[in-house]
């Protein structure tokens, strides 16, 4: 249940990102998911690959400063309040969030947490039979 | 007006007597009470005995803003402390500050130098003198105040910052002459020119300006833009503060109250005196001194001495405006500044590795500072807000090792480049080198 997140901090300058995709798409490493965080200095920019491990190489190799993270995916149905009631549950039992990024696919949404306590928010989340996403189909994608 | 006639146009015969007269006694002071002096003296066999004057001054050895460092806090002061009146505190090259005490004849000598100064520049007992250097640790402030009021004229002691008030006090008090850095100067010239207000219909006459390099250029602009006499002043903490020299009107040289600071040039490399006229580095010897009396102090100052008697009637010698330093210290904002000591802060944090880059500038008037820190993995976060916190614990950590204000910059890895030899750490652009 468990998600490699690639995260790659970037300077605030044009190109960098053009560059990470660059070199990514030269490895034949295919995104899943892709989020961008900005400040006035700084971005971080946070991936799911087909393949970390080799993302991390090439990317190390070019001199980025690179980490895995561990994240959740939750998939839950394309409607109205059904992020909510995922939410709401995480909320309920004190995970916190520190960020997090959405997809969507046809009738159903993906959902990248980064929760305080990873073991605890995949413990609730499936307990209250919320589904999801296996690493090995999310790198699929 | 010349303050002191019998010294300031002293014969040269007559000041050598002076100087040799206090050399001798100093070295056998420092010699009985600093342990740490006597045994650099003992270590080359030298003895008091062997002072007679000051040809014998090249025999002496050096002493270093190390020694400083090595005795922290009071070591190198040759009375108890009973006697001192008052402390002072710059930067040292690695966090630790370098002290001084004065004792109060060191405070009077000060105040009688800073007065000859204030005479030099052509300030009168009637001037208003707004003092805008910081009050405080830093002897700028308050060395200018004591030799002012000492002087007669009127202190306002508004210290440094604030720029509208110190307008507003310029225009209401009717200073005459103002005292600051000379980027300080020019910021309130700028503000005054924002504040829609003419510098000309001010009272303000004269500047005295220093405690960091400026160029001729910055003099001018200072010159045209605040309608005044821009005089520069020399000093540093460890021989007295500011006073230690400064210009007469005819700015072709900053005169030295030699006769309590003996002047020497030397070659930083071979630490052999040069000939005379040449430039080299600075060192002073303090030779009346009471608090903390050093001998062979090397500044790291690059400049020349010029023997000739002045246009002006004095015969003090002048030291023309310092070429650079012989060290890597820097100095923004009237601030000293080590690379080393940016390098100590950074280390003492394990979160950062010390590649990094200072890039000084002067934007518009006033030194920005920027220091450029890679990013490692070790400490790279996904979370926008761990990296923030790490940015404001470098900041705050510099800030209060510093004592200014830095932009810290988190920048990818492998960004700063990596030379072969030494790594350039600094990139100063702020050209301060046409002087």
């Amino acid at each position: 249940m468990i998600i490699k997140q690639l995260s790659v901090f970037l300077e605030n300058k044009s190109g960098r990102l053009h560059e990470v995709s660059t070199i990514l798409g030269k490895a034949g490493i295919n995104m899943s998911a892709f989020s961008v965080a900005d400040t006035s200095e700084f971005g971080i920019l946070r991936l799911i690959v087909s393949d970390h491990e080799l993302a991390l190489k090439v990317l190390r190799e070019q001199n980025f400063s690179v980490n895995l993270t561990d994240v959740v995916c939750l998939n839950c149905p394309n409607q109205p309040g059904a992020l909510a009631r995922a939410l709401q549950i995480l909320a309920e039992n004190e995970v916190a969030i520190e960020y997090l990024y959405a997809f969507s696919v046809d009738d159903s949404a993906n959902v990248v947490i980064k929760p305080d306590q990873l073991k605890k928010c995949i413990d609730v989340l499936t307990l209250h039979s919320m589904e999801l996403v296996r690493a090995s189909d999310l790198y699929r994608i | 007006m010349i303050w002191n006639e019998k010294i300031e146009c002293a014969g040269r015969q007559e000041m050598r007597s002076i100087q040799s007269a206090r050399l001798k006694e100093i070295v056998e002071r420092i010699y009985y009470a600093v342990p740490s002096y006597r045994k650099k003296m003992q270590e080359i066999g030298l003895t008091p005995q062997d002072i007679q004057g000051v040809d014998d001054l090249k025999k002496l050895p050096f002493t270093t803003k190390l020694d400083l460092r090595d005795n922290y806090p009071f070591g190198l002061f040759t009375v108890p402390m009973s006697e001192i009146v008052r402390l002072h505190a710059s930067s040292g090259t690695t966090g630790k500050p370098t002290v001084v005490g004065y004792t109060r004849k060191d405070i009077q000598m000060w105040a009688e130098c800073v007065t000859r100064a204030l005479c030099m520049a052509g300030v009168h007992h009637h001037d208003i003198v707004q003092i805008a250097y910081g009050y405080g640790l830093f002897t700028g402030g308050l060395g200018l105040h004591y030799g002012t009021e000492n002087l007669g004229a009127s202190v306002i002691p508004i210290s440094g910052g604030n720029t509208s008030k110190q307008i507003q006090l310029m225009e209401d008090f009717g200073s005459s002459v103002l005292c600051c850095t000379p980027s300080y100067a020019l910021n309130i010239a700028e503000v005054m020119k924002e504040q829609g207000l003419d510098p000309l219909k001010l009272k303000l006459r004269v500047g005295i300006f220093g405690a960091e390099p400026w160029t001729e250029a910055m003099r001018k602009e200072i010159e045209t833009k605040l309608g005044i006499k821009a005089i520069d002043i020399y000093g540093l903490s460890e021989i007295v503060g500011p006073g230690v020299s400064c210009e007469c009107e005819n700015q072709c040289g900053m005169h030295i109250n030699e006769d309590h600071f003996l002047p020497e040039i030397i070659d930083p490399e071979t630490l052999e005196p040069v000939a005379e006229g040449e430039i080299g580095e600075l060192v002073f010897t303090t030779i009346s001194k009471e608090g903390i009396p050093l001998i062979r102090y090397r500044t790291r100052d690059l400049t020349r001495l010029i023997y000739e008697p002045c246009a002006c009637g004095r015969t003090l010698v002048r030291m023309v405006k310092c070429k650079g330093r012989s060290d890597d210290m820097l100095i923004i904002r009237g601030v000293n500044v080590f690379p080393s000591q940016i390098e100590t802060v950074l280390l003492q944090m394990s979160e950062v590795e010390p590649h990094y880059l200072l890039i000084i500038e002067r934007e518009g008037t006033l030194d920005t500072v920027t220091l450029m820190v890679e990013v490692q993995e070790q400490f790279f976060s996904d979370e926008v807000r761990k990296l923030q916190e790490l940015r404001m614990k470098i900041t705050k950590q510099l800030e209060s090792v510093l004592g200014i204000s830095v932009n810290v910059k988190l920048v990818e890895p492998k960004t700063i480049e990596r030379t072969a030899g030494k790594a350039q750490r600094v990139i100063d652009k702020r050209k301060l080198n046409e002087i």
